[in-house]
């Protein structure tokens, strides 16, 4: 450690003020909190000490609660593989390694892509390198299809780090989710690749074996409804037998962005985030509420097959559990009052069944109500502490 | 029937170095001091001492220009030895240099006939010669109470709940005939009630006899022992409204002032922390220089020395000197050293009111750590919600007032609970903030923002 510490120490003299490269002072600073919690202590007066967790380690606390549907997406990428290629005795391990060559660029790029921004972002305006980008690097990839072109997994993270954090004065300033924002922009920029039956599974060079289709769920229902079809009679023909298992939907050996297939995975996150208090409990029931009550109404007026689909259908297909755990409850976005949080992530399950269903041109809802919320999020507060200071006025005339 | 709150939310900081109930002689410092930041919401202090003078305990320092009357006294005789002034030659403090033995200044003193015809102006008037006044705190904003104004209720906190907290009823031993007839004097001052606020878990024998009073018992966490926390749920003050405080060992000494006509600052301090060898009491006077308190009784390592707890006292070092409100000195370990990894690896000893990974003190919510003065971490834009909601047991939604503070936003201020606040009271929210934010910096710019608007 005294070695890093001495590293450190030599550097330091080059980059203080009045030094040559006292521009990369923030880089230097951010780069030593990374390997040393800083010596800094409290001031003369106010609390003389400190909480020992700060924003590093809250955001890390996301990054554990991600690692399960990270490796979950990196076998399940593998496994979609090897069933579209007709390999039936692929191994656990073989399955893995093949995900994870797929997985750990896009990591990489958004990684460094992101990190990049930010450090130019830091030197040019002076701020700390701030600790946010730590989870949006990795929820990036998370919500990507895993054939998507590496370079535009560049351009999307460079997009959603300026557009939706940097330009608002970085993190904790957002009102839009920074991932979601990236994830975003593809789809409306290069849609080709991001949406559609073809993306969800990667084939390398391999022909896919016969009556293959890479179609999710959601588009099997939107084509239903389109064609006037019986959607759960076409699942069961499907061409993997049990691929739309309830089960097996939750589990989440299916089609879909990397992280967001499992249920599972993503409710071994939210246990995670739950039990830590990093992340609000009250938005990820919610959300799950709101989709469940708002899949019931459909079921009620149904006219076509994928309005009749079962309510509970929509808690485990598409991104819905992935983006009720992380992206609903990201707290910067999220709305902060704790009743807001209900009608929050309440209106974001309603709105994600409506896109699903009632919008045929985007099969999967939870990004776009995510974000649509978002907006809304500084509104519902607006309300609800309004609601609050009416509350406080009239107890204090009794 | 007294009323009972309960109060759920807060948290209660296990520092190591609580002190023992049992009393210490010591050799008494030569060096005492005031310090007018002490008091809040002066205009600006006028000196009526200067260096060379000889005073007695209970002669006038100096006074403030916002109510001349209202004095600052001396709390030991001896010679004025110094007096230190900051930028803008802002009286710093005024040093004494003590008598072997104290000379007190006589004021009259007064039979209990005597004390029951005074009128409210003939007490105002004793009180503030007296140099008790200045123990009068004024809410909402906290501040030096004005003698021309009328509060609607005093309040008194009977026990304090901070981190390492000194007893309150071991601190005021022997002293209950004064207690009594200090409050006897503060009903002549006050249109409403006298309230006495005690813990619910047990009740002191000095507090369980007293008269004229409305006793209201508290139980919960930190800050259940903040008298503005308590004001919240007794009686919740408003713009116009104007109640006041003042702390048990001030009730004592009004007694004392009015019956032996002293002005008696003689105090038992709690000396407490981890770097304290043997935590116990010690009696000295207020204002007293820290080194003769603690002695040879610290370790000898990189510590702080805090005139009070370590929530809402004062780094003040092992020659500063004790705070007029305070009755404890924290001694704990300076955290000026880097940590490798500190942010991200786990640990049962460093305390945390989250659960964020890694930080496994909740599974031993009882056992006492050693906290240093590191700030573990740096300071950030407010990023994560609801955990102040979590730890202020009052109906104020904190992120908010003091996001309004920070935008200068007089209305949503007052709306949002400004008048209810001081420092003391988001103490706790300073201590969890992830952020690392200098929030009661930010509660007393909103109430200078306020009370000069």
């Amino acid at each position: 450690m005294k070695l890093l510490q001495n590293l450190f120490d030599s550097i330091k003299p080059h980059v203080e003020k009045g030094a040559k490269y006292e521009k990369l002072h923030t880089l230097y600073e951010g780069h030593r909190t990374i390997f040393f919690k800083p010596s800094l202590t409290t001031g003369p007066t106010g609390v003389q000490v400190k909480d020992a967790a700060d924003l590093k380690r809250v955001m890390f606390t996301v990054i554990v609660a991600l690692i399960p549907c990270l490796l979950f997406g990196m076998w399940n990428a593998g496994h979609q593989h090897f069933l579209a290629t007709g390999v039936v005795n692929a191994t656990f391990i073989s399955k893995f390694l093949l995900g994870a060559g797929q997985v750990l660029p896009i990591l990489i790029i958004s990684y460094g892509v992101g990190l990049g921004v930010e450090f130019t972002f830091c030197v040019i305006r002076n701020h700390p390198i701030e600790e946010g980008f730590l989870v949006t690097g990795i929820l990036i990839p998370l919500v990507m299809p895993v054939t998507i072109p590496l370079w535009q997994v560049a351009m999307a993270t460079i997009f959603g780090v300026i557009i939706a954090k940097e330009v608002f004065g970085g993190t904790g300033m957002n009102i839009l989710n920074v991932a979601l924002t990236s994830r975003v922009f593809l789809y409306f920029a290069y849609p080709s690749q991001i949406s559609g039956d073809m993306v969800w599974i990667y084939l390398g060079d391999q022909v896919p074996v016969d009556g293959f289709s890479g179609a999710t769920l959601l588009s099997y229902g939107s084509a239903a409804a389109a064609n006037g079809t019986d959607m759960m009679a076409g699942l069961s023909g499907h061409w993997y037998g049990g691929m739309f298992d309830f089960w097996n939907l939750f589990l989440g050996a299916i089609p879909g962005s990397i992280g967001e297939t499992s249920v599972l995975m993503c409710l071994i996150g939210a246990a995670i985030l739950v039990f830590t208090g990093v992340g609000s409990w009250k938005i990820i029931l919610s959300v799950f509420g709101g989709a469940w009550v708002m899949g019931l109404i459909y079921n009620l007026a149904g006219t076509n097959s994928f309005m009749l689909m079962p309510a509970h259908y929509h808690l485990v297909v598409g991104g819905l559990a992935f983006g009720a755990v992380f992206m609903a409850t990201d707290p910067v976005s999220a709305a902060q009052t704790e009743i807001g949080k209900w009608i929050y992530g309440f209106m974001i399950g309603v709105l994600t069944v409506i896109i699903r269903i009632s919008n045929p041109a985007y099969p999967e809802g939870i990004m776009l109500a995510i974000l649509f919320m978002n907006v809304f999020a500084p509104l519902i507060d607006y309300y609800v502490v309004e609601a609050h200071k009416k509350r406080r006025l009239k107890r204090a005339t009794i | 029937m007294p009323q009972t709150f309960y109060l759920k939310k807060g948290f209660n900081i296990p520092l190591v170095g609580s002190a023992l109930l049992e009393q210490h002689e010591i050799s008494q410092p030569d060096s005492f001091a005031v310090k007018p930041s002490d008091f809040k919401g002066l205009v600006r202090p006028k000196l009526l001492v200067s260096v060379g003078e000889n005073v007695k305990a209970g002669d006038p320092l100096f006074f403030d220009k916002g109510s001349e009357e209202v004095l600052f006294v001396a709390p030991v005789s001896g010679e004025i030895s110094d007096i230190i002034r900051g930028e803008r030659r802002k009286i710093v403090e005024i040093r004494i240099l003590a008598d072997k033995e104290i000379v007190h200044k006589a004021f009259k003193k007064h039979t209990k006939t005597q004390i029951n015809n005074l009128t409210r102006a003939e007490t105002i008037a004793a009180l503030t010669a007296g140099g008790i006044w200045p123990s009068f705190i004024q809410r909402p904003f906290g501040v030096l109470a004005n003698p021309s104004d009328e509060p609607s209720a005093i309040y008194i906190s009977a026990f304090d709940s901070n981190p390492c907290a000194p007893d309150m009823a071991y601190l005021l031993r022997g002293k209950e005939g004064v207690f009594q007839l200090g409050i006897a004097i503060l009903r002549k001052l006050a249109k409403g009630n006298i309230h006495v606020n005690l813990d619910a878990s047990e009740i002191p024998s000095v507090f369980s006899g007293l008269e004229q009073v409305n006793i209201n018992k508290f139980s919960g966490p930190h800050p259940a022992g903040n008298v503005g926390v308590q004001i919240h749920h007794i009686k919740p003050i408003g713009k116009n409204d104007k109640v006041w405080t003042i702390d048990p060992l001030s009730v004592a000494r009004i007694g004392t002032l009015f019956m032996e006509g002293i002005y008696d600052a003689s105090k038992l301090i709690a000396i407490t922390g981890s770097e304290i060898i043997h935590p116990h009491y010690v009696k000295t006077y207020s204002g007293a220089c820290l080194d003769k308190l603690v002695a040879d009784n610290f370790k000898k390592t990189n510590a702080r020395f805090i005139s009070g707890n370590v929530l809402s006292g004062e780094h003040v070092g092992v020659r500063g000197y004790l705070g007029h409100f305070h009755n404890q000195i924290a001694v704990i370990p300076e955290g000026d050293e880097e940590e490798f990894l500190g942010w991200m690896l786990p640990s049962f000893e460093k305390l945390s009111f989250h659960k964020a990974f890694g930080l496994f003190s909740f599974l031993i919510p009882k056992k006492e750590k050693v906290l240093d003065t590191n700030t573990n971490g740096e300071q950030r834009n407010f990023t994560i919600s609801g955990a102040f909601e979590k730890i202020l047991p009052m109906d104020i939604l904190p992120t908010y007032l003091f996001k309004s503070i920070i935008s200068n936003d007089y209305d949503e201020m007052e709306a949002l609970g400004i008048y209810e606040v001081i420092e003391e009271d988001v103490a706790l929210c300073e201590y969890i903030d992830v952020s690392k934010n200098d929030i009661q910096a930010i509660v007393r710019e909103g109430i200078e923002l306020i009370r000069n608007s």
